[in-house]
């Protein structure tokens, strides 16, 4: 009964709400009626258009002059599985998801899909790193997609300064899946009306991309690079020669040559325990982290940093010349300020119940401090100039008891087997923030190392155990995970 | 709407017979509206039926030079009401809303219209909501039409069928003495399409006539004994009307082939799905030629006897394509048959699935199974590139994709309610929160999971009624300002002042019916030509009599929390109320944005403001994000060598609410947001201050940078 002869062109497309979906299907008809073609779309958006995800679709008829002419075709209102011919979607996950819908399949559908990720609210409210896996929904779309365009639209949009279905539809002509000329989609735009000027410059260099050989466009996520070769000195660390340079650049940043001195004898220690590869890797680059902790000095020293005015500047796209001043939302806590003080006079005051009552009031509410203008900027400077004095505030202090306690801890482990020491090395991680947070973290920390002194005992399954706790500790912030992890265990 | 135009709609409204209308599927009903000589129009808006009410919100001039009055109504049961000026005259007139839940709220006026019967054709436009991306309970409006006797027509989707329904539906409805629905599902309502235009036409009988010359007759009144003659004369006079006027005007189709075994039956508005499903397993063309005949039901409500008869009766078997439970249709047509000694095997839900959304797959799978049970001779064929096995099955393994919930947009001013909220939880320990009908009610999905329940439209107080007794802990309702107005402040508001109610209501006041598309409302600051707004809901709040009232700016984070907590924890008995007042971002944008983008550019002084991410003093702990949720708050990649996690960070589309500055402040974060005020256009004084500072930061900064660089330097 089908008539192969006249079949339509079926596309859909994935978009998020405000993503200009609904105007690319718009173009896409426009560009069908002006090529003679019957064209239609549908789309069911409501809720979906507040941040969600929504399907357009979109069906096109070839021209009458072909048989069957004067018949007037029935058009379908959703996409079907398998009966995809072009499927655009505007970010990685919707991609991916159009793939799991069956909307991708390898012998039917062209698959333009963006390169960008709009992260879903599941992946950004993780503890910790909740993103989803992109390289297997890259693979994925290699693998059910007859042809594939796929690189970073977004980019292009920001670049220009427009919007993403403009790329989207210049990487659509570039793709050849519809037999029309760039001109014929360049002629849409113009008729809409909208943004002509920069929707054109976006469809352009949609269309150059796509029309690029495969490979042609490398994957723009920033990859990871640990700087360098190593300087000679860490030859004494032949297993985290990278990790060490980079903790000691930023210790010495963050206080002195001294203080990388003791890191680097902190490590030796380690290294005399029989630490492996793993274990010291993982403990050099907790310990960096850890022994550069955010107390007041070392934020007052970020915030008014050159380099920090100068990423402000390009991240706010603001003009060369242009005046711009940022203000600052800070707030310090009555247990900040008695750690920047000397560790007697900052603990005495910590614990005295007097001067708490007529101090704490001073730092009940959060402050503004603009460090752009002087007075907000001079505040800071002088803040972070008590870098000298950092050795005897209190926060150094307590900070630094809590480093040798878990190094002790991790010596302690590397008797037992260097899974548990992998696993003691790797719970600094819990402890992150500011204020609530960090107590949160840190209390959570303290309930893990507990348990590790007890199951140091039973040495094959400990370190299960602490991987176990320490991801709980992860799961929520409200600690229901992590309480019942902790039951099973007690 | 407030902030948007629809003036390209208003004049495709104008289009002269001849001419082709271009554009979706509920404009297109509404140039049929007006083709067809209506005097009134009314609703209240809702997806998908909003566009409806918009474009006759815009279209002033129009309706003025035809004579139809437009009515933004208060509630679906109000437009539903004003169907009353068919009763008595001759006018026709048209009433539209989101269904199932607005039929649901019109059901009192409409079985009364019903009952008594009209003189003008009334028609009834439901934009039902049902299958993929509804956001709503997943109902059928078939019912509704039954037990009033309300007929249903539901056409197939195409715009030159679903304009004819809506003439037919007015003819049918004057035929009849009846009341008509007309059904369009979601994806009917967005359909672009074209057809065929038609003069507008002007009433017949006007407005002003009627109110000139009233007519009252109490046989169309609900009283007894007129109600129990309405009952009789629905079954006697007027249904056998409606079925000699389907049947005589040929609203039903018989479409398809001569096979002489099988049949299908289908609801008007699936018909594009089954013809796409029968042309996948290989059994029709594109354009519908297929050798199984076809019935298809434009009207589903009658359904016509001897129509089902002359199709049934010689054939083996047919296969009702019906979506949505309970099946009606189904069920009658086996009367039917049985009734008439007819033994042709019916076959619906035992093949298809009894609910859910009627989609490709499912009629490709219900279809295979009719063909292969009845006439296995005809070979359907296994649809082209889907897996083996279940046809719902997807062709790729699980990906295992993060789930994409709506939220609030950015710059939502209903967030700091929720963050607020959040934080109160945390100090006074968790509360029963009762939710309404709005945007506010993402407030139940990540990140804020607040909210107990939810019972309907303007129904958040009352969905907390039953707790209204001593307790250690108050109960929070949440409210909108369109649910507020629709029946919130009787049923809530007025109900919690006469029963002494002791716990907390919190109206959103975001100055729209945001979550129907930004539609101004009693209480909209922005002035509309042609309503009357501005009017505060404090104001009505304290009219019923309510004392304890907090009226706060919502992005002022503090204050709302403030008043939360005072409410949650005063002393003072009665029922507590705080209007929370922030505009509704998506309509500021549209209205402020250019404002200021023309500003800028004729050289005024213009501040804009955004929000920035340290990352280098975040720790990617993401507490801003659970208590914010904000879209343009988002992640990245942590710039820092030595650390995994991602950090937080704020992208170009922020819109400088100033929320997250807020959050970290309240909930004690984290120093890393900042504020950042870009000046265009500076004055000789800005400029001044500006050299001055950046002269003094400079030399400080280069003092900073070249310790750091003999520090780096000292290996």
């Amino acid at each position: 009964m089908s008539d192969n002869a006249l079949q339509p062109v079926s596309i859909a497309i994935a978009a998020l709400g405000g993503q200009g979906g609904g105007v690319l299907a718009q173009w896409i008809v426009a560009l069908a009626e002006a090529k003679g073609y019957q064209a239609q779309y549908t789309s069911v958006p409501g809720v979906a258009q507040r941040t969600g995800a929504t399907i357009y679709y979109v069906e096109m008829f070839p021209p009458a002059e072909q048989p069957g002419a004067g018949r007037e075709p029935v058009l379908a209102l959703m996409p079907a599985q398998g009966d995809v011919d072009i499927c655009i979607a505007s970010e990685l996950i919707e991609g991916g998801r159009a793939i799991e819908r069956g909307f991708v399949t390898p012998d039917t559908t062209t698959l333009i899909v963006s390169d960008s990720r709009i992260y879903a609210i599941a992946e950004k409210q993780a503890l910790g790193d909740g993103r989803a896996d992109a390289e297997h929904i890259r693979s994925a779309a290699r693998r059910h997609s007859k042809h594939l365009v796929m690189f970073d639209m977004q980019q292009v949009a920001d670049q220009n300064g427009g919007v993403i279905s403009a790329v989207l539809f210049g990487a659509l002509a570039g793709s050849r899946a519809l037999p029309f000329a760039l001109d014929a989609y360049e002629d849409a735009v113009r008729a809409s009306g909208r943004a002509v000027e920069i929707n054109l410059r976006s469809l352009r260099q949609g269309y150059d991309m796509a029309s690029a050989p495969p490979g042609a466009t490398p994957a723009t996520e920033a990859t990871r690079s640990t700087g360098g070769a190593a300087p000679d000195w860490t030859a004494e660390f032949p297993a985290a020669r990278d990790i060490i340079a980079q903790g000691a650049l930023r210790l010495r940043d963050y206080q002195d040559q001294a203080y990388v001195e003791l890191y680097l004898q902190r490590l030796r220690q380690l290294l005399e325990a029989g630490a492996d590869k793993a274990v010291l890797r993982e403990a050099a680059r907790r310990l960096a982290l850890w022994m550069s902790f955010e107390d007041v000095i070392r934020v007052a020293d970020l915030k008014t940093r050159s380099e920090r005015f100068e990423e402000i500047r390009r991240e706010v796209r603001a003009a060369p010349g242009q005046f711009w001043y940022a203000a600052d939302y800070t707030h310090p806590r009555y247990e900040e300020f008695c750690g920047t003080l000397p560790a007697r006079l900052g603990a005495a005051l910590l614990h005295s119940k007097v001067c708490s009552a007529l101090l704490a009031p001073l730092f009940s509410k959060g402050r503004v401090l603009e460090t752009g203008k002087l007075g907000g900027f001079l505040l800071f400077y002088l803040l972070a100039r008590l870098r000298r004095f950092r050795r005897g505030t209190l926060r150094y202090r307590s900070e630094n008891a809590l480093i040798e306690s878990w190094l002790a801890r991790l010596q302690d482990a590397l008797r037992v087997n260097a899974e548990l020491a992998l696993e003691v090395a790797r719970c600094p991680a819990l402890i992150k923030g500011y204020g609530d947070t960090r107590a949160r973290g840190l209390a959570r920390f303290h309930a893990i190392m507990e348990r590790a002194d007890a199951v140091a005992a039973h040495a094959a399954r400990g370190a299960d155990e602490l991987r176990t706790l320490r991801e709980a500790a992860l799961a929520d912030e409200e600690g229901a995970a992590f309480e019942a992890a902790l039951a099973r265990r007690a | 709407m407030a902030e948007r135009s629809f003036a390209a709609e208003v004049s495709k409204l104008r289009l002269p017979a001849g001419a082709e209308f271009r554009g979706e599927g509920i404009l297109a009903v509404t140039k049929a509206l007006l083709q067809s000589g209506v005097a009134y129009v009314g609703g209240y808006q809702g997806a998908p039926i909003s566009h409806l009410m918009d474009v006759f919100g815009d279209a002033d001039e129009l309706l003025r030079e035809l004579g139809v009055h437009f009515e933004t109504c208060a509630s679906e049961a109000a437009a539903a009401a004003m169907l009353a000026a068919s009763v008595n005259y001759p006018l026709r007139g048209a009433v539209t809303w989101k269904s199932i839940v607005g039929t649901n709220v019109a059901s009192d006026a409409l079985a009364n219209v019903a009952s008594g019967g009209v003189t003008g054709g009334a028609l009834i436009i439901i934009g039902e909501d049902y299958g993929e991306g509804s956001s709503i309970m997943q109902e059928r409006s078939h019912a509704f039409a039954m037990k009033s006797q309300i007929w249903l027509l539901d056409p197939r989707p195409n715009l030159p069928s679903i304009t004819r329904a809506v003439e037919q539906g007015f003819e049918l409805s004057e035929a009849s003495n009846t009341p008509v629905m007309l059904e369009l599902r979601i994806r009917a309502c967005h359909l672009y399409g074209r057809f065929r235009a038609k003069d507008n036409r002007k009433p017949a009988f006007t407005l002003r006539e009627a109110m000139e010359n009233p007519r009252r007759d109490t046989e169309r009144i609900v009283l007894p004994p007129a109600s129990f003659m309405h009952e009789r004369e629905k079954v006697n006079t007027r249904w056998p009307a409606a079925v000699r006027f389907i049947e005589t005007h040929q609203l039903n189709e018989f479409l398809g082939g001569e096979e002489s075994e099988l049949g299908l039956i289908v609801q008007g508005g699936l018909y594009n799905t089954l013809i796409r499903a029968l042309e996948r397993i290989g059994l029709a063309d594109r354009f519908g030629a297929t050798p199984l005949p076809i019935y298809v039901l434009n009207v589903t409500y009658p359904l016509i006897p001897s129509e089902i008869e002359r199709f049934c009766r010689e054939r083996k078997a047919v296969l009702m394509i019906e979506e949505g439970q309970p099946a009606f249709i189904e069920d009658a047509l086996a009367a039917l048959l049985r009734r008439n000694g007819i033994e042709t095997e019916v076959a619906g839900k035992d093949l298809l699935p009894v609910a859910g959304e009627y989609t490709h797959e499912v009629l490709q799978q219900g279809l295979r199974k009719f063909i292969e049970k009845h006439a296995p001779q005809l070979q359907a064929r296994r649809p082209h590139g889907v897996a083996a096995g279940d046809e719902n099955e997807t062709a790729a393994n699980a990906l295992e994709l993060p789930a994409r919930p709506p939220g609030f947009c950015t710059g939502c001013p209903e967030r700091p309610l929720f963050t607020a909220l959040r934080l109160l939880e945390r100090e006074l320990g968790a509360f029963h929160v009762s939710c309404d009908i709005g945007c506010h009610l993402f407030s139940i999905l990540p990140p804020f999971n607040i909210g107990n329940t939810t019972m309907g439209y303007g129904l958040g107080w009352s969905g907390a009624a039953a707790f209204n007794t001593e307790s250690s802990r108050r109960t929070v309702s949440i409210m909108g300002d369109g649910g507020f107005w629709h029946n919130g402040l009787t049923s809530g508001v007025g109900g919690a002042v006469f029963n002494q109610n002791d716990n907390v209501l919190v109206v959103v006041d975001n100055g729209y019916s945001a979550a129907t598309g930004g539609q101004a409302l009693l209480s909209s600051r922005t002035a509309k030509r042609s309503r009357s707004t501005a009017h505060a809901i404090e104001a009505a709040v304290r009219g019923v009599g309510v004392r304890w009232l907090r009226s706060v700016d919502i992005f002022d984070l503090g204050r709302v929390t403030r008043a939360l907590r005072s409410a949650l924890t005063t002393r003072e008995k009665g029922p507590k109320v705080i209007v929370a007042r922030g505009e509704c971002q998506l309509n500021r944008q549209r209205r402020v944005r250019p404002q200021l983008a023309k500003r800028a550019r004729s050289g005024a002084r213009v501040v804009r403001q955004r929000f920035f991410v340290d990352a280098e003093t975040c720790t990617g702990d993401h507490a801003c994000i659970r208590l914010s949720g904000c879209p343009s708050l988002t992640i990245r990649q942590n710039p820092d060598p030595l650390r995994e996690d991602p950090v937080a960070y704020v992208d170009n589309t922020c819109v400088g609410c100033g929320h997250c500055g807020e959050v970290a402040h309240a909930a004690v974060l984290c120093p890393s947001f900042s504020e950042v005020k870009l000046i265009e256009n500076p004055h000789l004084g800005d400029r001044m201050l500006g050299w001055l500072r950046r002269a003094i930061i400079g030399v400080l900064q280069r003092q900073a940078d070249r310790r750091r660089a003999r520090r780096l330097a000292a290996e």
